[in-house]
């Protein structure tokens, strides 16, 4: 890697800082998608889960018409409860060798490997959330349409950049050491409680559940929009703080 | 701020490890006063509710709990931010933050039971999903999982940090969640249910007794966090020269060795 030139102009120090920080998040991001590519956890371990999941839910819920009328909801939780597996493996990667602590010494910036780890976590959720759409009109019967697939696409990134920002931030404070595992998710699903609501509600305009309305589903997008955008720079913000322990 | 002394000498009394100093004493007279007033007028002396009958004096606990457990929280969010701005870091406001939080949770706690036993004697149920009380059980819940963090352990620099970090997030995402709520109650046009502690038109002692229990409960709220934030100091001074005495016995031993 190319060290930047010594230089003490306040202008050039931020300007540097920019760019470590963008170059640090590409590099633990495609180091995140590596690790996942050639472990295969995701695909091996969480999509089967989630999987599982979803039927269980039927058994629970044990009528068509009922699981066809919450089929978004189901969707969503499934994501939440996946992403509580996914946060801690995300972390487990780098406290398993120390190497966070080592990445932090070596004056890693903290913002940096908070939007590189946010950015890796977000892409694995996609192509979760894919897949549980996907099982929901295959078990469920839901139905999406071209302009509901729209509003489907756009809530799943919007939805998907939230929970990873959180994820990421939370799975900062509960990595690591013994005692800490269980309280990510007492930490993390009250926390996300915004983005089930907005999502759900915008999934169930897309699939058209109860007769609701495509473009009754876009307000609840600002509303993910919004939680995204305030916990990733919260995130931003804070990570560095909460992982200097 | 009264803290008790530091003193980890032999000769230090009883009295030095109290954390009673005599403002809270006479606070705490005081605050018993208020309570028997408060109990008396509530329970004996106010009227009932026309509608509600009786059951209206479960409001003389309910709505000072509840305004002491907002109270509460707002303090661990001010603390929280005090601690992490430089000009002003100190763990006292670290220890404030923990003991306010700790005090919130329990009346938190009581103004949900109580509120729910309310409910179900008035209105026929024990829960509601509008968005005030779905936010105040969220509430709960975040600051159960505050104090979760604050007993992770490690020093207590960590410990500040980590949990100032923690509440402040928790005032961020509080408002988004009663946001959320009530954007999602909205949609369901179900029958509110009645304006809970809203009535318009209260009976002047009644309305003199609920303002008694809110003044009495936040004198009792500043009573107990002193206390609480006081024994905090003393649980860390503790702590610090237990290190203290394990480093002196060891450098001991070593010279021990050394002859």
């Amino acid at each position: 890697m190319n060290k930047p030139p010594q230089n003490s102009s306040p202008k050039n120090t931020s300007l540097k800082n920019t760019s470590t920080v963008i170059a640090t998040a590409r590099l633990i991001a495609t180091k995140d998608l590596r690790v996942e590519l050639r472990s295969r956890v995701l695909l091996n371990q969480v999509v089967p889960f989630s999987l599982i999941v979803m039927v269980m839910f039927a058994f629970a819920l044990d009528s068509d018409a009922v699981l066809e009328r919450v089929a978004p909801g189901l969707v969503w939780l499934a994501t939440l409860f996946s992403v509580l597996i996914m946060v801690s493996r995300s972390f487990a990667v780098e406290t398993a060798d120390g190497a966070l602590d080592q990445l932090r010494s070596a004056g890693v910036p903290a913002m940096g490997i908070f939007i590189g780890k946010t950015v890796a976590l977000m892409v694995q959720l996609l192509v979760l959330v894919t897949l549980l759409v996907g099982a929901a009109v295959v078990l469920y019967r839901a139905q999406v349409s071209w302009s509901g697939g729209v509003l489907l696409v756009t809530t799943a990134i919007a939805a998907t950049c939230g929970l990873a920002a959180v994820g990421t931030l939370y799975g900062g404070l509960a990595a690591g050491a013994k005692g800490r595992e269980t309280l990510l998710p007492l930490l993390l699903l009250p926390v996300v409680a915004p983005v089930l609501i907005g999502a759900t509600r915008a999934t169930e305009s897309a699939f058209g559940t109860n007769g609701i309305a495509i473009s009754e589903g876009w307000p609840w997008l600002g509303l993910l929009a919004v939680f995204a955008v305030l916990f990733s720079v919260a995130g931003a913000v804070a990570f560095g703080p909460l992982l200097d322990d | 701020m009264n803290t008790t002394d530091t003193t980890t000498s032999t000769n230090s009394s009883p009295r030095d490890r109290v954390t009673g100093t005599p403002f809270t004493r006479g606070l705490g007279v005081v605050i018993l006063a208020g309570m028997t007033l408060l109990i008396i007028l509530g329970i004996f002396v106010s009227p009932a509710d026309v509608n509600q009958g009786e059951s209206v004096r479960i409001m003389y606990a309910h709505v000072p709990g509840a305004w002491l457990a907002y109270l509460a929280f707002v303090v661990t969010g001010i603390s929280s931010a005090a601690y992490l701005w430089k000009r002003t870091r100190s763990l006292t406001w670290d220890r404030i933050a923990g003991a306010s939080a700790e005090v919130g949770v329990l009346f938190m706690g009581i103004s949900l039971v109580t509120g729910s036993l309310w409910g179900r004697i008035t209105w026929g149920t024990y829960w509601t999903w509008d968005a005030r009380l779905t936010t105040t059980a969220f509430l709960f819940v975040t600051y159960i999982g505050y104090l979760a963090v604050r007993g992770l352990g490690g020093t207590h620099q960590q410990r500040a940090r980590r949990s100032a970090v923690l509440a402040l997030l928790a005032v961020l995402e509080i408002p988004l969640v009663h946001f959320s709520v009530q954007l999602w109650n909205t949609l369901h046009q179900e029958a509110s249910v009645a304006g809970r502690g809203t009535d318009v038109e209260m009976d002047g002692l009644m309305l003199f007794t609920l303002f008694l229990g809110v003044v009495v409960f936040t004198l009792m709220y500043v009573w107990l966090v002193l206390h609480r934030q006081r024994s905090l100091a003393l649980d860390d001074m503790l702590d610090d020269s237990g290190l203290d005495n394990a480093l002196t016995a060891r450098r001991a031993e070593a010279q021990g060795v050394a002859r």
